[in-house]
Order: structure tokens, then sequence, then C-alpha cells
């Protein structure tokens, strides 16, 4: 069970938080402009590597905020939390360079 | 060496010798230069598909290639059901086809894979459930597959010790039933399979890890491994767990994400669960092995996750399930849990077909249930590698779906995606 | 009744001795009354008794006895206590011993002295590693199901499942600290003092119910005293430290992710049956730093029938004289390859017994343990083996034979004469929870174990000390344990000095030299001995060997080949052997075959443990509404909706379903009926952006809705299909309540708080659900208004003042009150709010004033009858996640002139925009008593050979009391097109039942009642 420190709240066991997958995900501005493919690549395509990864979780049985993340998939550590509003940490970034890089 | 069936009497014949002339199951291979195919992963759904692709296809050069050892992947990790009850119609053909492979798989690789078909009950526990299993039911029974439904009694009849009494948190209030599905002894499958492949000339190569792919002008020519290039003519990714890392060696992107799975098994008891039993509400699996133990699968954890670990409270609430289900179990005891990692779409359903790279070719995303369709699914991948298309039963599994939104949603209706 | 043969004689007694020889304990064993001691295990007790005998192997019945003192037993399961408290496999090495407690062999037939599978034994040349792959195959295919399996079914499996729900309980705990000690012998107790005195929050996990590890079972000096003397002293000293907390009794079981660790807490196991309390706590326990000082396993030797009852772990052999008083022997050989085993000796002699010989394989034994045992004039012989036993039920002789300088088999056999043959492998340090931590293993050559490696760490914040780490040394490991607690304590920021390790006295602690496979005259599997590897599983050298010679040469592939290490032991004394005779038949070093996974839990966990109290009632909460319990009072069915209870129908006079909700149906359309609608979502949107969230998330346009005015809403997910539905209430100008299903209120809560934090956090709104706060009553029939009227006489609830889809706030039945004229019938109807703590007020008020209108409940079939009548969906019921609302001709809740919606881009995909998609259609059956099957699949064809072509099937089916005739709901294959065309429903039993496509309203369509 993951120990996952809530930007607001704390340190706190996994079983009180909502996961949502990717994060930095940016919903297109105008949908009706994109044709399918871009459209389902925004709807269904996600990152997901073996090894550090930006994510979201919600705390929902507490403050019930949605924050973001960086943990390792493959070790489970969590590196940082951060709150959506804050700029990411050093972390968050080499990360989501890689994965613009990957695409 | 001569390939003789195995049975009762080449043991006795080894017995005069000790054994000491079996020979391997699956020959040991280094890699040649080039194959007309060659499939990454050499768990169930790999094997199978180089099987085939020599049995029905009667390619005669191809190699299987596995980072670690056969079958140590999610093959030899799952809880071992095989059913074929689905609702959609694409699905319940793909598991169909399957199922009736399962039947004779035992005769077909010479190799007892130990499939049991000692029937599925798909728990119904609220008016909805009832209304969503009879509506599988009829639509299975449509497709052609077995499919009853059952009420209380006749649940009772099937599982005694299931407690159906109405006084439960979420009672019983009938279930599906196929009495065609049950349970196989996994690592069988993959043993059997790479055996069998093996007699039939293909290369099953240990420990050679694919670290990238030979791509020419969009067109895939062969693997970069850990130990050397292959070319090869066609080249078909069968890896749960590393769909998405494989896919981004080869430059592009799935709509599948990679979570930890869980599932354990008690101390070995007496027969005490004769068939599968499943069930969305409460949301437990279990049935019992051939050696006693009760084996229960837990839902996914829903982070993502390659460690091949979950966390504990997802077991609880699978104990927790189990005692709902059957309160005599609360003294029996947890022997050993263990981790996978599954691959999951957006739909619940696998990804079969073709990728933006010819002649690269994928099979993934079956989530929690890929087992139940390895045969099946090393079937039709071997067609679609063969003659660069799909079979018309797993046509609707390609990738396109999520461009044109044809999705294949087994979420609801499989109840416990499984 | 002859008792207590094998019981130490008092004045023999070892100074360790932790029994209480004042308090005998009556037990039953395979129905023979027996007696042992207070502090017995029922291992020691059997022992006591001189019963060797507890069980037999599973794959060839051989008899088998107790081999260990401890977690590691793998032979001696017994099932115990009777009935409901009844349970299987408990290892008789780890039972503590209680007042007529009652223990039976498992698996034997028809006796544990008799047992008929024991002919196995002669098929044993064909029952070899994996044979059930290579057979049962023969035959026709159907005895596989019918012959092979249930005889492989009814051969598998210990114990027997108990026949009923457990009468015990079970809870668990969280807990913090800033050290976790796992293991309280002298390592364990020497990190928690060294890490309490820096004023760590500490806490420390004893297995066994008294600290103090070996010490409690080898004479040794620490500090001046006795060992198992400074160990009582240091733990009291610990559990009297206020940081303090020092639980015996308590396993640690597995180590999860960021230093979550859990253990289970045998509260009442040693007290026997009824003792008050929980029985078990399962401990849920975050650690700042864990130190793992969970010490050693011994391995036996593997040799030719190894595996008769009185061949034994030399170190447990130990344990039964020093600790309970036991000799299990009187004439014991022992078998060793390093010094521990001649302790044994020592302790047998002092305890009265006789020492036959020592075999060491060594060729060249010395040391002062070795000198002691000479000194006493045993014999001992260097550079010899066992190569074969006899002895039925009991080993009785053993052939002996000098080594060979390469260990080959060089038969010059004699045999010895004894009654217990006391082995020794070496040790393998149990590091189950470092490898569950992620950390790596080196192998250690010179002390012959895998041990943590210290340059690959775990990822969790593990330190290991003592066995557990490779260490033997009692000096060392006191030392390892007080720099591992310390360096924990400073690792979690406390100040921690550094120490002077106690002294000792303690003979050495030398190496074991390897001996894998003591050589018998034939290789393994060619004479007649078994070489036992896994005694659990029967798994023998020659299985592995056979493993590795049909390509099982992954140490895991071996593991599943031969299931050794698949055992309730999980291979503790057996797995290092295993894999180092794999090393051997591949011709590899050991740490390149390495190891296979450790898997959690550590020991067996029972299922009670783990749901702890969320069983029966507690499984899941259970969500009722205000008036629920006037519903029981009027003897209302209920259903499960989500966490909800909903009142289905209410029966009256021996009515069945259909009578009452046809009751129920009629009093609404033709007078007033009331609904408890409380459980419908309720969500409350409030600021100056409220507006424009909903224009995002609904599909219709709620901006331009009037304050006081009421909308039918639909959701979408992004994927374009219908998520939720409602209805969309405007307050006020920056207000708006929205009502979703009662299944879906809670995703609904979650989607919007997402959306609103995650995509338009510039958006100025709170979102707050308010389902638990208003408790609401749906009255609805002709009569309604009237009924209303009386409990509001201060409210103007006239059509032309309150009209459809309007709202107004007031005063019902005194009760403050939002009335809502919304109808999911199609009658007049208004669905009341009132605060959810006077929700049962409401209820008594409106049947109070009720009964002269003939006000009736009515329960949710009558509510799905009513508005299947209108051709309301129901989302879940009508939708199943595939389903749009162009499907369900809810075209017109789609904004058109509107902005971007959730959904909306999705809508226009090629699939979603098909023309042949399934569409929601009314079907009438020929015969109108014919209700169809809700889940009834429909075709065109009903000749059609399997697998036929549906073209859609039945969402909801009904008996109409209203048109007096069945209706149903489909989503049929381009329905819209195919008004009045014929679809056949064939049905299980064989019969094809005909509907005719029709208009999905069959009520009212002019929506008349609903105005009135």
């Amino acid at each position: 069970m993951l120990r996952i420190s809530c930007p607001w709240c704390g340190p706190r066991d996994e079983t009180e938080f909502g996961y949502g997958g990717q994060a930095h995900l940016k919903r297109p501005d105008n949908p009706e402009a994109l044709d399918d493919a871009a459209w389902a690549e925004f709807l269904f395509l996600r990152d997901n590597p073996e090894g550090p990864f930006v994510e979201r979780w919600v705390h929902s049985h507490g403050c019930r905020r949605w924050f973001n993340a960086v943990r390792d998939t493959k070790t489970d550590r969590v590196i940082a939390t951060y709150r959506p509003d804050e700029t990411p940490p050093e972390a968050a970034k080499m990360v989501l360079k890689g994965q613009e890089g990957g695409r | 060496m001569a390939q003789r069936a195995t049975n009762l009497f080449s043991l006795a014949r080894q017995a005069l010798s000790h054994h000491r002339n079996w020979p391997r199951l699956w020959a040991a291979a280094e890699p040649r230069r080039h194959y007309q195919a060659i499939i990454i992963g050499a768990g169930g759904h790999g094997l199978a598909t180089a099987y085939y692709l020599v049995r029905e296809h009667g390619l005669s050069d191809v190699a299987v290639i596995e980072r670690g050892w056969v079958g140590g992947g999610n093959t030899g990790r799952n809880t071992t059901i095989v059913r074929s009850n689905y609702l959609w119609d694409e699905s319940a053909h793909l598991y169909e086809h399957s199922l009736k492979l399962w039947e004779g798989l035992t005769r077909e690789l010479d190799y007892n894979v130990m499939f049991s078909q000692r029937g599925v009950l798909n728990l119904a526990h609220t008016v909805h459930d009832v209304r969503e299993a009879k509506r599988r039911v009829n639509a299975n029974r449509l497709n052609g597959i077995d499919a009853e439904f059952l009420d209380r009694d006749g649940v009772k009849a099937v599982c005694p010790g299931l407690d159906v009494s109405p006084t439960r948190r979420f009672p019983i209030l009938g279930a599906t039933w196929q009495k065609r599905g049950g349970v196989a002894r996994h690592d069988a499958v993959a043993w059997g399979f790479a055996r069998a492949a093996s007699r039939l000339g293909v290369d099953v190569i240990e420990n050679c890890p694919v670290e990238g792919f030979l791509i020419d002008n969009g067109v895939c020519k062969g693997v970069r491994t850990g130990k050397g290039e292959i070319t090869a003519d066609k080249v078909g990714i069968v890896v749960a767990g590393q769909s998405s890392v494989l896919a981004g060696m080869a430059g592009f992107r799935l709509p599948v994400t990679s979570h930890p799975l869980q599932a354990m098994v008690s101390e070995p008891i007496k027969p005490v669960v004769p068939c599968v039993v499943m069930s969305g509400q409460v949301h437990a699996y279990v049935s019992q092995s051939d050696k006693g133990e009760l084996v229960l699968g837990a839902g996914i954890d829903r982070r993502n996750g390659y460690g091949q670990r979950g966390s504990f409270p997802v077991l609880e609430q699978e104990a927790a399930a189990l005692l709902e289900l059957f309160p005599a179990f609360s003294r029996l005891r947890l022997m050993r849990s263990w981790g996978g990692t599954v691959d999951t779409c957006p739909d619940a359903s696998p990804i079969i077909g073709r990728t933006p790279i010819d002649n690269l070719f994928i099979n993934c995303g079956w989530g929690t249930g890929g087992f139940k369709s390895t045969p099946g699914s090393g079937w039709v991948f071997a067609h679609t590698l063969a003659t660069g298309q799909p079979h018309p039963l797993n046509a609707p599994f390609s990738l396109d779906r999520f461009t044109s939104g044809a999705l294949i949603d087994e979420h609801g209706a499989a109840g416990v995606a499984h | 009744m002859s008792t207590d043969l094998f019981r130490i004689p008092p004045e023999l007694a070892s100074p360790l001795e932790d029994i209480d020889r004042a308090h005998p304990v009556a037990f039953r064993f395979d129905g023979k009354r027996l007696r042992g001691r207070a502090g017995d295990t029922l291992a020691s007790a059997l022992l006591a008794n001189g019963v060797h005998l507890v069980g037999r192997g599973i794959k060839y019945h051989r008899p088998r006895g107790i081999v260990a003192a401890g977690a590691e037993e793998p032979n001696a399961l017994v099932q115990v206590g009777q009935g409901t408290r009844g349970e299987p496999n408990l290892k008789a090495t780890q039972v503590a011993l209680f007042d007529n407690l009652s223990a039976a062999p498992v698996n034997v037939w028809p006796s544990l002295k008799f047992d008929a599978l024991a002919a196995n034994e002669l098929l044993s040349p064909l029952m070899v590693a994996g044979f059930y792959y290579k057979t049962f195959k023969e035959g026709p295919a159907s005895w596989w199901d019918r012959v092979y399996e249930p005889l492989i079914r009814r051969a598998a499996g210990w114990g027997k499942a108990p026949p009923g729900p457990d009468p015990d309980t079970y809870e668990h705990t969280h807990a913090h600290c800033d050290v976790l000690v796992i293991g309280a012998g002298p390592a364990g107790l020497s990190a928690a003092k060294a890490a309490a005195e820096s004023g760590a929050r500490v806490m420390v996990l004893e297995d066994d119910a008294r600290p103090g590890g070996h010490l409690l079972a080898r004479p040794r000096r620490v500090d001046g005293r006795p060992g198992h003397q400074w160990a009582a002293e240091t733990a009291a000293a610990l559990a009297a430290h206020p940081e303090v907390r020092l639980l015996t009794r308590t396993t640690a079981l597995g180590v999860y992710a960021t230093a979550h660790v859990t253990a289970v807490e045998r509260l009442t196991d040693h007290l026997g049956p009824g003792a008050p309390g929980p029985r078990q706590r399962l401990w849920h326990i975050r650690a700042g730093r864990i130190v793992l000082a969970s010490g050693a396993h011994e391995r036996p030797l593997v040799f030719a029938d190894n595996d008769r009852p009185g061949i034994m772990l030399a170190g447990a052999v130990g344990t039964y004289v020093h600790r309970y008083g036991v000799l299990p022997g009187r004439r014991a050989v022992i078998l060793t390859n390093n010094d521990s085993a001649y302790e044994t000796a020592l302790a047998l002699l002092d305890g009265g017994g006789s020492v036959v010989a020592v075999l060491d394989t060594r060729r060249e034994p010395s040391g002062p343990l070795v000198e002691a045992v000479r000194a006493r004039g045993v014999p001992i012989r260097a550079g010899y083996g066992i190569t074969g036993t006899t002895g039925r039920g009991r080993v009785k002789r053993v052939w002996i034979s000098p080594l060979a300088e390469d260990l080959s088999p060089r038969i010059a056999e004699t045999t010895l004469d004894c009654d217990l043959v006391a082995v020794s492998g070496g040790f393998s340090p149990v590091v189950h929870l470092w490898s569950q931590g992620q950390g790596k293993l080196a192998w250690d050559d010179r002390q012959a174990c895998f041990v943590p490696d210290p340059a690959r760490p775990a990822v969790e914040p593990i330190s290991v000390a003592g066995a557990a780490n490779g260490c033997f040394e009692l000096a060392e490991i006191l030392a390892q344990g007080a720099n591992a607690g310390a360096e924990a304590a400073r690792a979690a920021g406390f100040t921690a000095k550094a120490t002077t390790p106690p002294g000792v006295e303690a003979p050495p602690a030398t190496p074991p030299a390897p001996i894998w496979l003591v050589p018998s005259d034939k290789p393994p599997g060619e004479g007649v001995g078994k070489h036992f590897v896994d005694l659990q599983n029967d798994t023998t050298a020659a299985d592995i060997a056979l493993a590795a010679r049909e390509g099982m040469t992954s140490v895991e592939l071996m593991k599943r080949y031969t299931l050794a290490g698949f055992g309730t032991d999980q291979g503790k004394t057996g797995n290092i052997n295993a894999l180092a005779i794999l090393a051997h038949e591949l011709g590899k070093p050991i740490p390149e075959v390495g190891t296979t996974t450790f898997r959690p839990p550590y020991t067996p966990l029972t299922f009670g443990a783990m749901a702890g109290r969320q069983v029966g009632a507690l499984f899941a909460p259970e969500r009722v509404t205000p008036m629920h319990d006037r519903h029981r009072a009027r003897g209302a069915v209920f259903e499960d909706v989500g966490p909800w209870k909903r009142a289905r129908y209410y029966p009256e006079g021996g009515e069945d379903m259909d009578a009452a909700v046809a009751r129920e149906c009629r009093a609404a359309r033709q007078a007033v009926a009331v609904l408890d609608a409380s459980t419908l979502g309720k969500i409350e949107v409030e600021g100056p952006d409220a507006a424009a969230f909903l224009d995002r998330v609904y599909t219709n346009t709620l901006s331009t809705l009037g304050v006081g005015r009421i909308r039918y809403g639909l959701m979408l997910n992004d994927d374009g299909r219908l998520m939720d539905d409602g209805t969309v209430t405007r307050l006020g100008e920056d207000r708006y309540l929205l009502t979703t299903t009662t299944g879906g209120a809670a995703t609904v809560m979650d989607w919007l708080e997402e959306l609103h934090q995650t995509e338009w956090p510039e958006l100025d709104l709170h979102l707050t659900s308010v389902t638990d706060r208003w408790a609401v009553a749906q009255v609805a029939g002709p009569k309604a208004r009237d009924l209303l009227a009386e409990l509001a006489p201060d409210m103007d609830l006239s059509a032309q003042a309150l009209p459809f889809m309007r709202f107004v706030e007031g005063t019902v039945a005194g009760l403050p009150a939002r009335v809502f004229r919304i109808s999911f019938t199609g009658e007049l109807s208004f669905e009341v709010a009132v605060p959810w703590s006077v929700g049962g007020a409401l209820w008594d008020a409106l049947f109070k004033a009720g009964g002269k209108h003939g006000l009736t409940p009515f329960g949710t079939e009558a509510m799905h009858v009513l508005r299947a009548e209108k051709g309301f969906i129901i989302v879940g019921q009508e939708t199943d996640g595939s389903v749009t609302p162009l499907d369900l001709g809810l075209d017109w809740a789609l904004g058109k002139k509107k902005g971007d919606y959730i959904g909306r881009r999705s809508l226009a995909r090629a699939d979603l925009a098909r023309d042949d998609r399934k569409h929601l259609v009314g079907l009438l059956t020929e015969d109108p008593g014919e209700v169809l099957e809700e889940g009834a699949q429909l075709v065109d064809d009903p000749d059609q050979a399997p697998p036929m072509t549906m073209v859609g099937h039945v969402t909801s089916s009904y008996m109409s009391p209203t048109l007096e005739r069945s209706i149903a709901l489909a989503l049929v294959a381009r329905g819209r097109q195919r008004m009045g065309q014929t679809v056949h429903a064939p049905l299980a039993d064989g019969r094809v039942v005909k509907a005719t496509i029709v208009d999905p309203v069959f009520y009212d369509k002019e929506g008349k009642r609903r105005d009135g």
C-alpha cells in the first residue's frame, strides 16, 4: 500500500486516494477542429512508461482535491507530489521532457 | 530423437531407464540470422501463435524470443479461468473459438494441460445483475455458446458451499452458468505449446531480450536483441505487461495502460469448491485447483504499475468478498499471493492486428482475461501474421476501433472483468 | 494413558526449560487421549508422548513425522478443533497446547497407521515430476473429467474446510513507528534497545510467545547472565519503555511499497476456543525504518529415505530438549556438515539420551564443540554420510558409508540402530521480507547461504542484522543488531549513541561444508531409496534432475515443474537444497541459478484476519433513507441499488410482486401514490461560473434556464456514451441543483469535481453533494395536488403558479420544503424535498392526510413500470456503456447552438454516426399476456442456426396495469426505421415470441396528464 503525500493534507495511505492516470494532458481547445485520429489520441492514447511517471491522484477520502505525483511505476517509489497550480518540480520536468520526446 | 507420443506407456518405458532419456520439452535454441516470422514473448499467446503459424499456415522458419523463461509472465500468474460467455458478438465469437480449441488442446499438443470443464458461475446479486445475466445468457445461447441462467436453488445445487441465504449483505439471486467453462493448468499450457512448437521446428529462445526494432522506411525488418540482430519477414509482439514499452521501441503508442493485478491461493484443502465462482457485485472470483488450493483473483490495482506487485488492501477486499460468498472459509488460510502486470484497454477488449509499422503486428491489451483466450488468440494472430490481414474473428479488435469509436465495451457485462 | 514417557526427568532438565511441569494439559491426537504440559506446543507434547508419526506424504503417502520446531515445519500438518472452529493444515510446531485441544492427522485414509494410498509407492517409478502432464489422457476424452481428474482431486489437499461460518472475530489495527524491528532474538532485541534509547518510537514483532530467539533454546551467556535471562530482562525493559511496543505471537507477513508492513497477532489461539475478544489482529504498520532480525532456518541434508518419522533437524531436537524438556529419541544418530549439531549431541546426552554416533560429512571436524562431544565418548565418524534408512512409522536403522573425497558414493555400508536422526546441513537466513522489500541477495560462499546484498539494497528502508544477515556469531549478532537499531533511529532523525555490546559466552559458529546431496549407491531415482528435497510436496532430487533434463533450467521453471517450495511451508527448509541440486545438474554455480521469488505472506494467514470486521452485515456499508423504518413497517421488499436499500414493492395481504406492483401502478394512475426518492443523487453547483460549467458537462444548454425552472439533462462521457441523466433546477442566478441516478451519484460527483479541478480550475464555482441533506417524497397521481394542497396551505401549487418543470420553496406539513414539478411517472407529480432529518415526519404527514385520497406507497418496481409506459429510460437498463443519446432518440436534448460539451466531438465519429445503430423502440408482443424476458435477444430469422444474427435486445419489459397488456422497451438495429415490423425473441425454453416494433411511448403521448 503506497504512502502518498497529499500536497494539502500530508502523507496518507493509498486507500484514501483515487487514481487519475497521466497528468498534464491538455483538453483540446477546439475538438471540432480535430480529425478522428487526433481526437482518438486525446481520448485514449496515454503515456505508459516503466519507470518515472507523472500522474494524477485525488484525495477522495480526504480533502477531495486533485494533485500530481511523480512515481516510479517499476518500484512504486513516490518521488514527488505537487499541486496542479504549482510549477512542476524538477523530477516531474525531467519526466515530462522525456515523455514529449518519446511521442 | 524420435518424437513419440507421451502417455502411460511412454512413462513406463522411460521408468525402466529411470527417466534418464526424456528429451527436453523444447529444444534449447540460439537465434539464427533470419526467420520468416519472429514472435516476441514466449507466453502462452506467443507460443500458440508460433505453433499455429507452422501448423495452420505452413511457415517453416519461426522463432519465439523471450527475455526470461517460458511462461514466466502472466501465463504463469493468472487464475486460469477459461470461459466464452461474453456479451458482445465480437468477443463471444473470439472466445468461443478459443474454448473449442481448449476442448481438444491436450490431444492436439500431446500434453495434458489439465483443462477441466468444471463450469463457471457468474453470480447475480441484484435485480440489475439478473437482467444483465439473462441478457448475456440469451446472447450466448443464440451465438451457439452453452449458457444457462440458474435461480438461487440452481446455484446452490451446483455449488453447495455458497451461502445463498437472503440475509446476506448482497444475497445471491441467481447466476449464469457455463458448463463448458473451467480452469486449466496454466504452466502446462505454455510448456505444451513450447514443446509442440519446438517439435514443429520453431526455435524457442529464452533469455533473449528485445532491445529495439530494425525499421526501415516504415517497414519492420527484424529486431535487435541481447543475442544480436535477427531479421524477419514479419514480427509479432505478444508481451503482456510490456506492450507499451515494446511499442515505444518501435515508435508508436498504444491505448493501453499497465496495472498490477494480484492473485492468491489458499493452503491446499480437500475439494470444497466444485466449479468456478465469479461475482462482479462483491468482486471476487474463486476456483479450486487440482492441488486443492483455492485460487482467488483480486481486482486490478488502479494505479499504473510494472512492479508485478500490488497493494495489500486489494487482497483484504478480496478476502472479504470471498467470505461474503463462503462465510465458512474464514479459518482457511492464504498461502501465497503474487502479482502480474496487465495491459488494459479503454474498452476492456484486446488489440490484435496490424500496427502503424508494416510487417509489425501486435497482440495485447487482454487486461485480466488473456489466459482463457490463449489458443484462440494464437490462432487468429497466426492468421494475421501469415496473411498480413486479420481473420474475421479478430478484425473487430483492431487498433482502428479507437479512432472510429467501434469499441467493444466488455466492462459492464463481463461483471468481474475477467 | 501412558504419557510423558519422553519427558526429561526434572533432575536432568535444562535451565532453559520453559514448560510448567506442575500444570498437565490433556489433549487428543488422532483420537488418542494424551497429556502434555503448559507451555508445550502440540509438537513438543506429541514428542513427549513418543508420537513421531503425525502424517503422510502427499504423493506416496509415506509416514511422516515432526521435523522442525517452528514455522519452517514441512510435515506435521494437522487439523485442529472441530465443527465451525475446525482449522486445517496447522503446523503442530506452531500450535500452543491448551486444555482439551483436539487434533487429527490430515489426508490419511482409512487411518494414519494404515493408509491405503501408501500403495502409490508401488507406482512411484511412474509418478515422477510432471508425470500428470504426460498421462491421464488415455481412453476417451471424457475420462479426464469423469475418471482421472476426480481421482487426482480426491487425493489432493490436506485438511478440510470447516462446515459453517466462523464464530470468531478478527480485527485490523494501524500503527506507525520510527523503527520497526522484526524478530526479538538477540539481534532484534539489541536493535530495539539501541533504537529505543534514542527516543525513537519503536515496534518489535516476535513470532514466538517469548522474545529471545535462539537464546531460548541454546545455553549461552550474555552480559554475565544466562542468555534467556538477558533476553527476558531486555524485553521487559523494552516493554516498559513508553515509546516501545513489543508484540509477541505476532508474525510479520509482508513488506509492501513505502514501508508498509503487515503482521498478524494471534490473540487467543493459545487459549483455546471461546476465549473472549478477537481471535487474531492484523496489523498495518508504517515504519520509518525496518530492521530485519528474522534469524535463520536450519537446512536438512538430502539423503536416501530422509523422510522417516524420527529424522529431524538437529537444531529442532536441541530446542525440544532445552526448551520443552523432551527427548525426541533415546538413541540418536547425528548427521551434520557443521558444528552446530554437536550442541544437539550434548543436549541429548545431558537430557539422559544417548548418541550412537555423530556422522560428519567433513573429513576433519574440529573445534571445542566437537571435542566436547568426543570427550563424552560419542563416536565421531568423519567423512561419513547416511546412505539409507529403515523403520516403519519411525526410523529404526541407518546405513552409513564413508564418502569419497569428491563426495561420490563409496559403498562400504554399515548400519547403526537408532530411534532418532538429527540432521544439520547449515543455515539459511530468513530473507523473505528483505526480498519483498526489493532487496537483492548475494551468495555467501563461506557460509553457503544467500545473504542480503548490501551493494544492492532494498527499495524499502530495510536493514538486516544477525542470522538473517548471515551472521552466526553471538557477539557479532548483538553488535550488528545494536548498530542497525542505532542507524535506523538516526535515519529517522534521532540521536543514537554508539554502545558497547555486552560480553557473551557462546561456542564459535563455524561455517558448514556444503553438501547438497548425500550420495547413495545409485544416483537418485535409480535405487530403492528416495532423496526428498521438499518433504511437503514429495519432491525428490531425482525429480529435480528430471526437470533439468527436460529443459526446466530456470529455477522458477524447476519450481513449477517439481512443486518444490510450493507447499504451506513455502520451502523454508528445502528451497536452497533444491536450487543447489538444480545448479549441480546444470553444472552452474548456485548464484547463477538464483532463487525463486519470496511471495508474501511469510506464514499462512487466515482469510478471517484479512477481512477483519468487513464480514456479514459490515461487508459493505448499507445506506438507508430516513423513511426506511416506515417502509419496513409496511412490509416492503427491498432491493439493492448501489449502496442503498430501496423499497421495491409493498405487498399487502399475501400479494405477490406482480399483484402489488399492479395495485401501486393503478394508485398512481388513478389516485395518488408516493415514492421514496431520497436516494437519487443531488449535487449543488454554486458560483458565478456555475452556468458555464454546466453547459460544458451537460449536453443541454443550462445557462439559458430561468431561475425556478427545471430541465432534464444528459451527461455523456468523453467517448460520447450516455453516462447519467437527471434534472437540473436553477435555484438562483448562480446556483443549480442537479439530480443523478441513485447508483451514479458518487461517480457523477467525482467526475464533476475532476473536471472542475483539473480541466477548468479557472471557473469559479463550488460543488456540494447534498444527497443526504434532502429526503424526497415523489407524490404522483391525479390527486397529488389535492393532497399536497392540504399539507401546504401557504403554497400555491396550482398549474398556473407552479407549472410542469418549475420549482418553489415553501412549507409542507410544517416542514421547510422544496417542491419540484417533475414527473418520472407521466402523472401529475410533485417531488417534495425536506431536510433529511425530518424525512420520516414528511412521510407520516403524507399518510396522515393521504388516507382519504387513497394514498399508496409505491416502490421502485412500480416506478419502473410507470416510466416504461412513458418510454422514459433508466441509465444502466436502457444503456450499457455503448449507447449514445442519438440511439435513444434523445437528439432534442443535445444543445445545437451551444459550444463544446463533454462527448460532443465523439458523437461525430464514424461508428457513432452509423445509420444502422440500435435505436430505442417499444415492443408489443403478439400475445398481450406474454411478458417478454428482460434481456431477451431479438432476431429477424428465428429459424437461423446459431450463431444467429441478433438485431437487438429487450431492455425493459412489464405487464402494464394501465394498458392491461404487456409492453417492452428494446434496442433494435435501425429500430426507428422499422416501426410496425416484427421481430422474434427465441427463448431458452424453445419458444419464439413475436413482437411488433412500436413507438417507445405507450401512454399519454401528448403529456396531458403530467401537465394536469
